[in-house]
């Protein structure tokens, strides 16, 4: 048996290098981005930092097709998320329409637009499982970090996922400002009844690389959190499953992000583009095929965006003579390309990046007394103030 | 743990409603779905997970199996569908 885990731009034209086709693998899961409309402003959200606007956001009949055409490709898991999925009023008739097409229905949602009516709706379009954010176990401190006074409401809503039925996950996103709260977001899972908690991490791309002083945590509080949960792993087995995995910065070797480009993941934006992973867009040198304009297993199969970074064969060294380069397929695109400025560099995170300085920086910051504000995610960004290289960081801060 | 399952030939399984078994036709196996988890399932597992069916004991599944695979030792397949449902257990998967 064998288990695995399903949730996480082409070459240009003028490349005269084209790299031999890898072998397609059969992809597991999409992420269906309804919309990036949300109440919340988390400023660690993984959204672009170039929103889509409501009037562009693909229509109902869209998403169903492509879902249809997911199915026809092999995927197995449908992850609606957004934005927050539950600003769009057709999330049912979505949801109803993946499910009896046998996929495995997934909501993830923040909690804050939906009731117990709703609930039940979606529980009868046959959603399987949904999963919410809680900043924070302090009320205080989490609606600061959302930009949003939705905790009372996160914490109600969980309580109704269960009480219709659906199993429930809590998703915490922790970091500096944070982490000494684990041990109690555990003990607020139990308390939910949720099945599983995901402890994740913050990734440093998008609106999260703007906030990253905000955010890093020390050495000593990972080595404490790491503590907590292999504790509560074994006290709870059976009872909660936890997610956890320690950030990159920290580690030696990359993360195999979303198990390799163009592997098992797909990602469907508000407008229709498909996306390798959620981040993509932040790779401003790839071109995306729309849903619209193209079908699911055209794009999955030839578009330049998933061709670019699939397999091997694009990898420069340390990667190329590499015994993991079939292990972490070089690591994270979107944090190499954003702290180096490198397209086709290692993942920075990898000892044997020759970029590996790019995180010294930061973390010889980690811990100092003073806090930056925070900048919280927002629709409206001005384009020639957003970063992609390492050195535009400071440029976004101004 | 109170809350542990630990199994044994009595109890009867099944899988709750979040963990859905089905065959996929690409991959050409079964396979259960669960919260961001995907178990492909190997000809053993397939053939014992079928069997799973929240009306028979763990212990009618192994007569059953017993019996299908003419030869081989009851107490090697009693193992054999012990462990396989129990580490789906151990992460909830299985429930009684």
């Amino acid at each position: 048996m064998t288990e695995l885990k399903t949730k996480e731009e082409p070459s240009n034209i003028g490349d005269s290098h084209i790299p031999e086709k890898e072998k397609l693998q059969i992809p597991y899961a999409v992420l269906c981005e309804l919309t990036h409309r949300c109440p919340l402003s988390c400023p660690y959200c993984s959204n672009p930092v170039e929103l889509e606007m409501k009037s562009r956001e693909i229509d109902t009949d869209t998403w169903k097709r492509a879902l249809s055409e997911a199915v026809k490709i092999g995927i197995l898991q449908a992850h609606f998320s957004g934005g927050e999925p539950t600003a769009r009023k057709d999330l049912e008739e979505i949801v109803q329409h993946a499910s009896s097409i046998g996929l495995y229905t997934n909501l993830i949602t923040s909690g804050v637009l939906i009731n117990e009516d709703r609930l039940k709706k979606l529980y009868d379009c046959g959603l399987d499982h949904v999963q919410v954010s809680i900043q924070d176990t302090d009320p205080e401190n989490s609606n600061k970090i959302a930009g949003f006074k939705g905790h009372d409401k996160k914490i109600h809503t969980a309580g109704l996922i269960r009480k219709v039925g659906l199993p429930l996950t809590i998703n915490a996103v922790m970091h500096r400002q944070n982490l000494h709260n684990l041990d109690k977001m555990i003990e607020l899972a139990v308390k939910l009844d949720a099945e599983r908690l995901e402890v994740a991490q913050v990734q440093y791309y998008g609106w999260a690389l703007k906030n990253q002083t905000a955010f890093l945590p020390t050495k000593e509080q990972l080595d404490r959190a790491t503590e907590i949960v292999e504790e509560a792993r074994i006290k709870l087995k059976g009872i909660l499953a936890i997610d956890y995995v320690v950030p990159d910065y920290y580690a030696k070797r990359p993360k195999s992000c979303m198990g390799g480009w163009g592997r098992q993941f797909l990602n469907i934006t508000p407008a229709g583009k498909v996306l390798p992973c959620h981040a993509a867009e932040s790779l401003s040198f790839l071109k995306f095929d729309n849903i619209k304009d193209k079908p699911l297993s055209w794009i999955w199969e030839n578009s330049e965006a998933f061709n670019k970074f699939r397999g091997t064969s694009w990898m420069p060294e340390p990667c190329k003579s590499c015994d993991r380069k079939e292990i972490d397929w070089g690591g994270c695109r979107c944090q190499a390309f954003a702290l180096t400025g490198d397209k086709n560099a290692a993942d920075p995170t990898c000892e044997f990046s020759p970029y590996r300085n790019v995180l010294d920086e930061p973390l010889s910051k980690v811990g100092q007394k003073e806090i930056p504000e925070f900048i919280y995610r927002k629709i409206k960004v001005k384009k020639n103030i957003i970063g992609i290289g390492h050195n535009s960081r400071k440029a976004s801060k101004q | 743990m109170t809350n542990l399952l630990t199994l044994n030939e009595k109890h009867i399984p099944k899988l709750p409603r979040h963990a859905k078994l089905r065959y996929d036709e690409p991959r050409k196996k079964w396979i259960i779905n669960a919260p961001e988890r995907v178990f492909e399932l190997d000809e053993i597992a397939s053939e014992i997970i079928q069997l799973v069916n929240g009306e028979s004991s763990i212990e009618i599944i192994i007569n059953e199996l017993t019996e299908k695979f003419d030869g081989a030792p009851r107490d090697v397949i009693s193992k054999d569908v012990i462990i396989m449902l129990q580490s789906l257990a151990d992460k909830g998967f299985i429930v009684i």
